[in-house]
């Protein structure tokens, strides 16, 4: 077992590396660009273009760029941000880890749960109006864009009812720590969870629901009910666990996903100071320092959730261990 | 003594174009200590018939209809709870392909201890210890080990054995084994077949549904034979082996190869297909593929009826040796 999580952490390594050299040479070794003239920004002084070649090595040869490059990300982490006047880049994505984390993992909490209940109930009370009811809702919650929702959202709470019973609570836009206030923290985030789940319970149900489906056609499930098993007991203990492993899957893609910024709509409505919406400015910007660390950050939320899943399958399924 | 009596059992689906029945009027019984075969090509409703006495077809999209009473209670009409009481304690299911019958995520062990804990309160290392005997008694090497095995690390084999010991957690009345030996080996078949009669250390009865008539000779005390959702010959085996009335049951036993005498030319098949589930036929359904059929053959044939040996089909002792004689069966 632990030669299996020693392998497989090897692997998650070489995976990074690999990703590392990709990126490094799309936005420094692409023919026919500076990159020096990049990093610099719009309308840099020459002389300013000049110094950033010798300092990031530009004039060197490529793997010695890499390694520079890695070094200055990974172990002196002063790599700096020429459009934002110097300010370091490390520590500006390791300010907006937490407000992504809470958002991403408050929301994985609530979609999970979600999902689990709508497909189990759904699958259980198949064809009735409960079923139908279910997967229309869900359907709906698919077809809302999360900008969307998250703007109905803050017009409600924020403004038209705000003044009522329903929303007083509801504080300011923004991101408050946890370190700072549990009660704030949790406060300004529900409305943010439940605007980037509403899409996923709606995926995971509806998946959940076919998986189920299918799962008690196997003669397994005749067994168990030839068993003299409760409908209850078969559902949980004999279909779910045997369908659970598609929703694994996708569970560790889009958590890594979004914790790697792609929840950036969601932080950008409700005004989270995240990931995705460092990238984001970034991107405006043309700040490659930054959406250098930002890819190669979330590069290794994908990897690390899908090793994470792999270990997942092996407790889920006894097929899988080896 | 009767155990299970079933009477006019039909079963139709909901299709497309309106119910489809796949099971006729079927009626058959089973008395305590007894194995019935029941015996048919594919498709001609047998183990339907047997999942739906024991209320294990979707009822979204089949309708059941007659009688099946066991020990005095009819089954079709019991709640779902307390048809659930009666499933794995009194009458216990063996499936066909051990392959996928056992949930492929837990143990062997944990399935037969949650049978048997489903129905008596016992402690889970009690119910684990009884588990053991019964791996045991289904003569699998190791038991305790074997135990804590997935379905997948065991062959086919040893698979039904543990699907076998599971019916029998409960000291069942009843087993229903469905096609048990289809899905295994010629060699593992008769090991697993010698295992049934542990019904006698069990005191269980036993329904024994195969296309296999050399399984029912061997096995069986009394048999059915089914032919497209009907019963059309039931007796006892010797009786109906030795002197079958219905041509089908002729065709079935013409298609054997004999051990003794002279070497045939080439082995009887039955020609022909089985109609199609929903084929509307007034008559006997058989008479497209019967050797014997006559113009009477398109009217309800009527049940003759000698002692235990029963069959639906207008043919008399006479022409029953005639027709025999024309596909080579032992006359």
């Amino acid at each position: 077992m632990l030669a299996t999580v020693l392998a497989r952490l090897m692997q998650m390594a070489f995976v990074m590396f690999g990703i590392s050299v990709l990126v490094f040479l799309i936005f420094f070794a692409t023919p026919g660009s500076d990159p020096a003239a990049r990093i610099a920004g719009r309308n840099a002084a020459p002389e300013t273009v000049e110094q950033i070649r010798h300092e990031f090595g530009f004039d060197r040869a490529l793997p010695v760029q890499y390694g520079l490059m890695m070094k200055r990300l990974f172990i002196t982490r002063d790599l700096t941000s020429f459009v934002n006047r110097g300010q370091k880049v490390i520590p500006q994505v390791l300010d907006a880890v937490p407000a992504t984390l809470s958002l991403v993992a408050g929301a994985a909490v609530l979609w999970v749960l979600g999902s689990l209940f709508v497909g189990v109930v759904a699958a259980a009370m198949r064809d009735t109006v409960v079923d139908r009811g279910l997967m229309i809702l869900s359907l709906i919650g698919i077809s809302m864009p999360v900008f969307w929702l998250g703007e109905v959202m803050n017009l409600m709470s924020q403004s038209r009812f705000h003044d009522t019973w329903l929303f007083s609570w509801v504080p300011g836009l923004g991101y408050v720590p946890l370190s700072e206030s549990l009660g704030g923290w949790f406060k300004a985030l529900v409305i943010p969870w439940i605007t980037l789940a509403v899409l996923y319970i709606g995926i995971y149900g509806r998946i959940l629901r076919a998986n189920l489906i299918e799962a008690y056609s196997e003669d397994y499930i005749r067994t168990a009910r030839a068993k003299g098993l409760s409908p209850t007991r078969i559902m949980l203990r004999h279909a779910l666990r045997t369908s659970l492993l598609p929703f694994v899957t996708m569970f560790g893609l889009d958590f890594g996903a979004l914790v790697g910024g792609a929840a950036l709509l969601t932080e950008v409505v409700f005004g989270l100071n995240g990931v995705g919406r460092l990238t984001f400015h970034a991107l405006q910007n043309l700040d490659l320092p930054v959406i250098l660390a930002t890819v190669i950050y979330a590069s290794f939320f994908v990897v690390a959730a899908n090793a994470l899943v792999d270990v997942l399958y092996a407790v889920i399924d006894p097929r899988v261990r080896k | 003594m009767t155990l299970l009596a079933v009477e006019n059992l039909r079963v139709s689906f909901a299709s497309e174009g309106g119910p489809v029945t796949a099971v006729h009027d079927v009626s058959f019984s089973v008395n305590a200590g007894e194995v019935l075969g029941i015996v048919g090509e594919s498709g001609s409703g047998k183990t339907l018939s047997l999942l739906s006495v024991l209320g294990l077809v979707d009822k979204r999209v089949t309708t059941v209809t007659g009688r099946a009473v066991f020990r005095g209670r009819s089954l079709l009409d019991l709640p779902d709870r307390e048809m659930r009481k009666i499933r794995g304690r009194d009458i216990a299911l063996i499936s066909q392909d051990p392959m996928t019958a056992l949930t492929p995520v837990h143990t062997v062990g944990a399935q037969i201890v949650e049978q048997i804990r489903a129905h008596e309160p016992v402690s889970r290392a009690a119910a684990r210890a009884r588990a053991v005997e019964l791996l045991r008694d289904v003569r699998i090497p190791a038991p305790e080990k074997a135990l804590d095995r997935y379905p997948h690390e065991l062959s086919g084999g040893m698979r039904q054995r543990a699907v076998i010991a599971m019916a029998l957690s409960c000291n069942p009345a009843l087993v229903v084994a469905d096609e048990p030996t289809t899905a295994l080996d010629t060699t593992v078949q008769a090991q697993v077949l010698d295992l049934l009669p542990l019904r006698q250390s069990h005191g269980s009865s036993v329904v024994l549904i195969t296309h296999d008539m050399g399984v029912v000779a061997e096995m069986a005390d009394r048999v059915a034979v089914m032919y497209a959702g009907r019963v059309v010959e039931t007796g006892p085996v010797a009786d109906v082996f030795n002197d079958p009335w219905h041509p089908y049951t002729g065709g079935l036993l013409a298609s054997i190869p004999p051990l003794t005498g002279a070497r045939q030319g080439r082995l009887y098949s039955i020609p022909g297909m089985p109609p199609a589930p929903g084929t509307k036929l007034p008559g006997c359904a058989y008479v497209a593929r019967c050797p014997a059929a006559m113009a009477i053959c398109h009217t309800p044939p009527p049940e003759q009826m000698d002692g235990a040996h029963r069959s639906l089909c207008f043919l008399d002792a006479g022409q029953r040796v005639a027709a025999r004689q024309k596909v080579g069966a032992p006359a």
